[in-house]
């Protein structure tokens, strides 16, 4: 698959996230977006009213009521009215949405952002409600259990071992400590079994939390933020949903959402990577080739803070601030949605060269 | 930057009825899909990505259907996206389609929005308890309703007018063979003497509970080239959405209809909607919404949209069809009927209307709208690619 390039320059100019918690009983969904979104906007000295399109992401199944968003964008301020849309998924393919839309030329910026509660409810049963309705749902198999099973099936096919897996937990969370927002940062012991052979560090926390994005094109990103984070491609594919019929220990559609985005081109230094699953980065690190040289989730990744629904688009914009600081020049940020990495979005972030 | 043209080649519905039984979720969507493939003459390999919109959830009681449906509806290893803007999700799901082809990123685009009502109960879907936050009063009617009374008392419009919309849009539904209503004994009386439901909307004023789905197939310039049929092409699309409540909404006629319908028309040239558009697919789900949007979207002067209707100028053979399908009072599978609206409008362009033809269509605007009147999409279609 040839990489696709975009005809137009477009940026992450600015990120914002919320410290997540295991719960936020103290706020509702609109009290805990309105603080990022201030934020974005404050980084770029926007208003809502200079904002050309603005889009979200969310789950009306996390927040138990239909239409949920409807509240959260009484939070944005769409008045006068707004050009905005939502998508029902993780903040990152709103994200996509709003690339799309600026690289139609019909906006010039673009809000993003996304929110999840998973306290109010116990996530792992909600999370079976995606499952197909007729043959697998009614069974109630939870999201560890099938991450399980894919943990096993890495194991059995001699791609990692308990270990591994158990270093990844302890790298990822000694890297949360150098990030304010986290919600498990620090050496925690890799404890019991949850569902075997994944044990509760293997697993991510449970929480909520929320974060915003924002994009511009051009001469418009680079008077917004002194180094852009330029969207040099973007792709995101789906597989099959029956866990029978995938190979569980390789993620095809990363591999083809990368080559699509160009990530393959030349090397990346950075990686953030949305695995709530130590086992999960085994399969992406494969699906992607990243070797030893690439930093991997410095933010910690999903297992230091996995807010259901935003979780994707904070790799997207934590990759996005590393080059806006200088930390990196070329960065890869992928999301994932569904049972067991079915569906996976990939973008190449790069930073200007400094002339 | 110049955008691609875009054109819709592929138009598939399914025979919208209250409970299809004899199909899962997948079975029905994929009816629609490869309905609209084979009008475009196309297959599953020529689809670059997938577009699904639909309304909430809890309607059919599956988290994120489109992680399940992905398989029926040829998308594994494909790009899919999922839309959610309440009820206005059918015709924003076209358009994020559209955009797709617009931007270049893909060139041809399968977008398909659907909704299975009775794998459950709408009106309780949608009236899951929030604390501190009102209820919808017994589903959308009952939100509605008080609306529908101050455009009455606002612009002094007869009782009767908005039997007349929903008798007009029953008997347009009788040509529409994949229509949900076929009430072919209804009379004007049989309306009008309709029990009252939510004061002043009448049982036969209000729209149906569906299962259905609506597809369309999207390309750019070069696909529309090799279209086996007329391609309806897209002149202008826009989407506006405002808070639910505050104190200066206009829930008669809300800023952000106006103001995106003054975007599609901007995008697409048209100075006198009234004069310049030849047929409207507008979202009516309660009778007295085509005179409250007739206003809305320009084609009346504000307090001047019952006349219109009055007069019979948005009959099939009036002067600005409104509904030539039958509308959403005939068919409502929610997530879909934006996009049946849409469909339905390039269908009049394309010439492909059959027996709800409206003669010498040559520009249509498809209208959705949803949540508490607050989210709205439109496009405009017509049957040359647009210039420029």
């Amino acid at each position: 698959m040839t990489p696709h390039r975009p005809d137009r320059e477009v940026a992450i100019v600015a990120f914002a996230q919320s410290d997540h918690r295991r719960r936020t009983d103290d706020l509702s969904e609109v009290e805990m977006v309105m603080p990022v979104l201030h934020d974005v906007l404050r980084q770029t000295g926007l208003r809502t009213s200079d904002i050309g399109f603005t889009c979200s992401g969310s789950s009306d199944y996390l927040a138990g009521r239909a239409f949920s968003f409807t509240m959260a964008l009484d939070g944005v301020g769409a008045w006068p009215p707004i050009s905005e849309s939502h998508v029902e998924t993780d903040g990152a393919w709103a994200l996509y949405e709003a690339w799309v839309k600026l690289l139609t030329g019909e906006a010039d910026t673009a809000l993003v952002y996304s929110y999840g509660k998973s306290s109010p409810g116990s996530v792992r049963d909600v999370l079976t409600r995606q499952l197909d309705p007729y043959y697998l749902a009614p069974l109630w198999p939870d999201s560890v259990a099938l991450a399980a099973l894919q943990a096993q099936a890495l194991v059995d096919a001699g791609a990692t071992d308990e270990p591994a897996l158990a270093a990844i937990a302890a790298r990822s969370r000694e890297d949360a400590t150098a990030n304010p927002h986290a919600q498990l940062p620090g050496a925690r012991p890799q404890g019991e079994y949850v569902v075997q052979p994944l044990r509760t560090g293997d697993c991510p926390p449970i929480g909520d939390g929320a974060a915003a994005v924002i994009l511009a094109a051009g001469d418009r990103a680079r008077e917004l933020c002194a180094r852009p984070a330029w969207i040099r491609g973007m792709d995101h594919r789906i597989e099959a949903h029956s866990l029978g019929v995938r190979d569980l220990t390789d993620s095809p559609s990363t591999r083809l959402a990368a080559e699509r985005a160009g990530a393959f081109e030349a090397p990346v230094d950075t990686a953030e990577l949305h695995a709530p699953f130590t086992s999960q980065e085994v399969v992406l690190r494969r699906a992607l080739d990243l070797d030893e040289s690439v930093r991997v989730n410095p933010s910690g990744g999903a297992l230091a803070a996995n807010p259901v629904m935003a979780a994707g688009l904070i790799r997207l914009g934590e990759a996005a601030a590393r080059i806006h600081r200088g930390d990196s020049d070329r960065a890869l940020a992928h999301a994932t949605s569904g049972p067991c990495l079915q569906q996976n979005l990939v973008a190449v972030l790069e930073g200007d060269s400094d002339a | 930057m110049p955008e691609e043209p875009v054109a819709v080649v592929g138009i598939g519905q399914t025979k919208h009825v209250a409970a299809r039984r004899d199909v899962s979720i997948a079975g029905l969507v994929r009816e629609a899909a490869v309905r609209a493939l084979e009008d475009a003459e196309l297959t599953w390999a020529d689809i670059d990505a997938v577009v699904i919109g639909k309304a909430p959830d809890f309607f059919e009681g599956v988290m994120m259907p489109e992680l399940y449906l992905a398989d029926a509806l040829g998308a594994v290893g494909k790009p899919m996206l999922r839309v959610h803007t309440a009820g206005s999700v059918g015709g924003s799901t076209a358009l994020v389609a559209a955009n797709l082809v617009a931007a270049r990123v893909h060139r041809t685009v399968l977008t398909l929005a659907f909704e299975k009502q009775s794998e459950s109960n709408a009106m309780w879907g949608l009236s899951l308890p929030v604390p501190f936050q009102q209820p919808l009063l017994a589903g959308a009617g009952g939100f509605f309703a008080p609306h529908v009374r101050a455009y009455m008392r606002r612009t002094g419009a007869p009782d009767a007018i908005g039997s007349l919309v929903a008798y007009k849009d029953r008997r347009n539904a009788l040509k529409n063979p994949y229509a949900h209503l076929h009430e072919h004994d209804l009379t004007l009386e049989k309306v009008q003497a309709s029990p009252m439901l939510w004061d002043p909307i009448r049982y036969s004023e209000t729209c149906p509970s569906s299962d259905g789905a609506c597809a369309m197939v999207l390309t750019d310039r070069t696909g529309a080239a090799r279209s086996p049929r007329p391609p309806a092409w897209v002149h202008g699309g826009a989407m506006r959405s405002e808070p639910t409540l505050f104190a200066g909404k206009d829930f008669v006629s809300p800023r952000a209809g106006r103001d995106c319908a003054a975007d599609v028309y901007r995008q697409a040239g048209i100075t006198d909607p009234r004069r310049e558009i030849d047929a409207v697919e507008m979202y009516v789900p309660f009778s007295w919404y085509e005179p409250m949007w007739l206003e809305n979207l320009g084609f009346a002067e504000e307090g001047e949209g019952w006349k219109l209707t009055e007069a019979g100028v948005t009959e099939l053979d009036g002067d600005l069809p409104v509904n030539p399908s039958g509308g959403v009072l005939s068919t409502n599978p929610i997530g879909a009927s934006g996009m049946i609206r849409f469909a339905e409008a390039a269908l009049q362009v394309r010439g492909e209307a059959g027996e709800h033809q409206v003669d010498g269509a040559h520009r249509a605007l498809g209208h959705a709208y949803g949540g508490g009147a607050q989210f709205f999409s439109m496009w405009l279609v017509g049957d040359t690619p647009p210039t420029g």
